[in-house]
């Protein structure tokens, strides 16, 4: 869904980057043949990006400029207006401003907004993803048992990243988008919790 | 019968070691700040990176450079794309 954005903005030099935090390439071939996307269409199993970037969910977009510079941290966008019903979050709020940066029409923000809006791990959010990579290399080498007791573990940790409870649902047997995530997913956000965190205002 | 192994994974690469060695070597990890998870039953660990090195990275605001596959397996590079801007997305199929 973001082969469009890719499309219209490619010849003011500028890429999208796609990074599918999944359980296997197959989990995001349907998604990726859908797209047909002509940018670089990643798949990320053992959640190096979710790590280096400190991601807890998805969607989670960075804007990257020429330099190698993050101009915008984390936030939530959605490529379409597909989910709108569900996170209440549009589409084109954020394309907007892309359009504009990208362009050269508006600047990014500024150096240190930037910084004071990135969210940074703390300790226990990097004990959690080593939980789940040493629950990911148990996943691989078929020890799914011993592989479910280090993901559970990384949830208790970091309650807040849903690439941990949610993302390796589908490697516990659970269905990811079923009853157990309703009922988690109420219960987090029933004790006041956002789901969703994009960036202020 | 053979000393039974240990597993490392350091680093996102696994390494096969002499039991008391992997042990060592994980609670050396811990001591110097290191997240470590480790299973004494699959005999594994695993050695994450410091909440203070990520957090000094993403201060200094240049993007976390890594190489991941395709489908078809092509690796690629993010700081492949220097010289033009990017918007990157992680998504997932859940």
């Amino acid at each position: 869904m973001w082969q469009a954005v890719h499309e219209e903005l490619r010849g003011f030099g500028f890429s999208v980057v796609t990074v599918a935090l999944d359980r296997s390439p197959a989990d995001a071939r349907p998604w990726i043949d859908a797209a047909k996307p002509e940018h670089p269409s990643l798949i990320d199993t053992r959640h190096v990006v979710a790590d280096l970037y400190n991601m807890v969910n998805v969607p989670t977009i960075v804007w990257i400029d020429e330099r190698g510079r993050i101009v915008r941290p984390n936030d939530v966008a959605f490529g379409t207006d597909t989910f709108k019903h569900i996170t209440g979050l549009e589409a084109a709020k954020h394309l907007g401003a892309l359009r504009a940066w990208v362009r050269g029409e508006a600047p990014p923000l500024p150096k240190a907004r930037t910084q004071a809006l990135q969210s940074l791990p703390t300790d226990t959010d990097q004990q959690a993803r080593a939980e789940f990579g040493l629950g990911r290399w148990l996943f691989e080498c078929g020890r799914s048992e011993a592989a479910a007791r280090h993901f559970e573990r990384a949830g208790e940790l970091a309650p807040h990243d849903f690439t941990i409870r949610r993302g390796t649902m589908p490697m516990r047997g659970i269905d990811p988008m079923g009853p157990a995530f309703r009922e988690m997913l109420g219960a987090w956000t029933k004790a006041g919790n956002p789901y969703y965190r994009p960036l202020p205002e | 019968m053979a000393e039974p192994g240990f597993t490392l994974i350091d680093d996102g690469r696994a390494v096969e070691v002499a039991y008391g060695d992997g042990f060592e070597r994980a609670r050396r990890a811990q001591d110097a700040g290191r997240p470590v998870a480790l299973d004494l039953d699959e005999r594994a660990a695993y050695l994450g990176v410091p909440a203070a090195v990520r957090a000094a990275a993403l201060v200094s605001l240049e993007a976390p450079d890594f190489t991941l596959p395709d489908l078809d397996g092509r690796p690629h590079t993010l700081s492949a794309h220097r010289g033009a801007k990017v918007l990157l997305v992680a998504y997932a199929s859940w």
